[in-house]
């Protein structure tokens, strides 16, 4: 195993502020950014995602602690050698006017060009590479003006890339992208990751993405920051105790986040394939309790031929042909 | 695939590394500025045939020796200042518009040209008090003076502009407190005014109106020496500027040093307003207008074109505008600021026009 290619040593991140003291996020944090690993971000909002990952990124001075890249401290490398070891891709894509996808990605061959930015054979094939790694080809003529927050962001990752750091920060980059997209962005940084042997770090709230695609997830919340396998930390409750808000819990066997149910009625749903699951989810949605044993409330198929539901509330029953049907019914004759 | 491929021809290596942009359009402007130079030492009160201009600029000597005295003595320093001058402010105002992200900053409206201002009212108005016969007497030392007392103006409004703007992200709030800074130095010219000698506070009203024709043979050097060091300095700034295109943060990741890029930023733009504005007033219009004039005839975002390209488009327009003044074939000379703000303020008004419709 080589060695890491960043390091954080006792690092304590937030802000300094004059008069109420200083705000800190996380405290004497010890991480390891391995090289060709993917590495997803988790934790609520507010926590300190960002702040971190622009404290790792030499955007932010870290309040306590260092940070070591390649074995450098990260605060005593210059401009241009810490954006030769480090690329950064923000929340936010930017929108200069006038400027072409190709232009933007060009950009990221500044820390390599000379001092007016002219770019030789080996920074174009960079940059083309970088451009058809994110399935951006078709944009590369476009005017960024033209282009959608999600096709721009894709080019802020193309510059990143083209930047050939071998670690790799990105904040919540697949924010503006549709499904597909995102899936494939997570895709493309894991493939990064692995045949590049490149070190990514990405923060995101697509908990069920991060579950699949990350090799190690960093859990972060108000008491710090806990690492390992995502299965891991599943099967710790790790997941759990960084989430858990009032009304929602996590969910080991599915991997998801499920509305906590109150103390609710219990309706006891008989029958199985898709129509009585997206029966059961309709019924949790909607806050009353699921029960495997025939109670009051049952709700089963008909069975007299016909397509539809059949509801029976302390032995009296009725049929319904839609689940937004006896959901109404439901409300009015169960109360 | 095919989409691929289509991308790879788009990006065929002539053009990608400025893809998009109108290069021709450097030659072009190139050619005309060098019309407009000929044209403008052929036209004024006394018209000369380019054969005679010609021969007087090479060093020979014209049919009449008094058009080669107008020409050499005259006419020639005063395209050349209005050349300097605008290519000066036109990069200037391309360095404030990169920086602060914003359309509309210049060194005009950002109060820089009001520190240079009050700079120059110092010396000026207090001289009269202070030491009348310093400015008469000491020719160079005079000017030197003057130069670096606007200099130091302009320095310290815009380091008062960047540390404002290093705390404030919003653009309209920097416009804004750059137009109070504006208002509050011309209170103190003012206040300086009102207790000046009369044929000073004349001297000075004369000045705030802007000419390229009081710069005399001898003052030209120092204010083509400081000029071209403020462009130097830009030339060398062109690759951050590029990167500060997409925001601080991104420029930073990209290996920009910022505090050393500001420091840079800010004495460029010094160096180019200070001279400019002691020798031919505060000049308006000129820096916010040609940025955006260059960048839309060019089309490209990239400073490697931008930064000639405003040169060059400053340096049309500033002729152009001096040309106007003098109205041909005419005594009358109009006040410089007059001209630059009938050119400069409608092309201002288009660019807030689309902007406010989305698409600048």
């Amino acid at each position: 195993m080589t060695a890491p290619a960043l390091t954080t040593r006792g690092l304590t991140i937030g802000y300094r502020r004059r008069r109420k003291g200083d705000l800190v996020l996380a405290r004497s944090l010890c991480l390891e950014l391995a090289r060709g690993r993917l590495i997803g971000l988790l934790g609520p909002n507010g926590v300190g995602k960002s702040t971190l990952l622009r404290t790792l990124g030499g955007l932010h001075p870290a309040l306590a602690g260092r940070v070591r890249l390649a074995g450098h401290d990260l605060a005593r490398l210059s401009p241009r050698a810490l954006a030769r070891q480090l690329s950064l891709v923000l929340t936010f894509a930017p929108q200069p006017a006038l400027m072409t996808g190709y232009g933007l990605v060009a950009l990221g061959r500044q820390p390599q060009s000379d001092w007016l930015g002219r770019l030789g054979d080996v920074d174009h094939a960079a940059i083309a590479w970088a451009i058809s790694a994110v399935g951006a080809d078709e944009l590369a003529a476009s005017p960024l003006a033209a282009l959608s927050d999600g096709q721009r962001q894709k080019l802020m990752i193309a510059r990143a890339l083209a930047q050939e750091a071998p670690v790799m920060l990105l904040d919540e980059p697949t924010a503006y992208l549709d499904l597909p997209r995102r899936v494939e962005t997570m895709q493309l940084l894991k493939r990064l990751a692995h045949s590049a042997g490149r070190a990514i770090l990405v923060s995101t709230h697509d908990l069920d993405l991060a579950l699949r695609s990350c090799d190690q997830l960093w859990l972060m919340s108000a008491t710090g920051v806990v690492t390992g396998a995502p299965e891991d930390l599943v099967l710790a409750g790790a997941l759990g105790e960084t989430f858990d808000a009032a009304g929602f819990r996590f969910d080991q066997d599915s991997g998801a986040f499920i509305q906590a149910s109150s103390p609710g009625r219990l309706v006891c749903v008989r029958g199985g394939g898709a129509q009585a699951i997206w029966m059961r989810r309709a019924l949790e949605r909607s806050g009353y309790a699921l029960s495997d044993e025939p109670g009051a409330i049952n709700v089963a198929r008909r069975n007299d031929g016909e397509t539809g539901w059949k509801l029976t509330i302390a032995g009296r029953a009725s049929a319904h042909s839609t689940i937004q049907s006896v959901l109404a019914a439901l409300e009015d004759g169960g109360a | 695939m095919a989409g691929a491929d289509r991308a790879r021809q788009a990006i065929s290596p002539s053009s990608r590394e400025f893809a998009g942009a109108r290069l021709y359009v450097l030659p072009a402007l190139l050619i005309l500025l060098g019309a407009l130079l000929l044209l403008s030492l052929a036209l004024g009160s006394a018209a000369i045939p380019l054969d005679q201009i010609l021969r007087a600029l090479l060093g020979g000597e014209a049919d009449s020796p008094a058009w080669t005295n107008i020409v050499l003595k005259f006419r020639l320093p005063k395209s050349l200042t209005a050349m300097l001058a605008g290519a000066a402010l036109g990069a200037g105002g391309l360095l404030m518009q990169t920086y602060f992200r914003n359309p509309l900053a210049e060194p005009f409206v950002l109060g820089l040209s009001s520190g240079a201002s009050l700079g120059v009212a110092l010396i000026v108005l207090t001289s009269g008090g202070v030491g009348g016969a310093l400015l008469a007497g000491l020719g160079l030392a005079g000017d030197l003076l003057l130069t670096a007392a606007a200099g130091a103006g302009a320095a310290l409004a815009m380091g008062i502009v960047l540390l404002v703007a290093l705390r404030v992200r919003s653009g309209v709030t920097l416009l804004i407190l750059g137009l109070m800074f504006g208002y509050l130095v011309s209170a103190m010219v003012s206040l300086l005014l009102y207790f000046a000698l009369p044929e000073r506070i004349q001297a000075y009203i004369n000045w705030t109106f802007g000419s390229f024709g009081g710069v005399t043979v001898e003052q030209l050097p120092i204010l083509a020496s400081v000029t071209l060091g403020g462009l130097l300095l830009s030339a060398a700034l062109i690759k951050p500027l590029n990167a500060l295109l997409l925001g601080d943060e991104y420029a930073r990741s990209l290996g920009v040093d910022l505090p050393r890029t500001r420091c840079g930023i800010v004495l460029a733009v010094a160096l180019l307003v200070s001279a400019v504005t002691a020798y031919c007033g505060p000049i308006a219009f000129i820096g916010i207008a040609v940025p955006h004039l260059c960048r839309g005839l060019l089309a490209s975002a990239d400073h490697r074109l931008l930064l000639p390209g405003t040169c060059l488009t400053g340096a049309c327009v500033a002729i152009c505008a001096s040309l106007i003044a003098e109205l041909p074939g005419n005594n009358l000379v109009l006040p410089l600021n007059v001209v630059t703000a009938i050119l400069g303020a409608p092309v201002v008004m288009v660019v807030v026009l689309r902007r406010a419709r989305g698409i600048a």
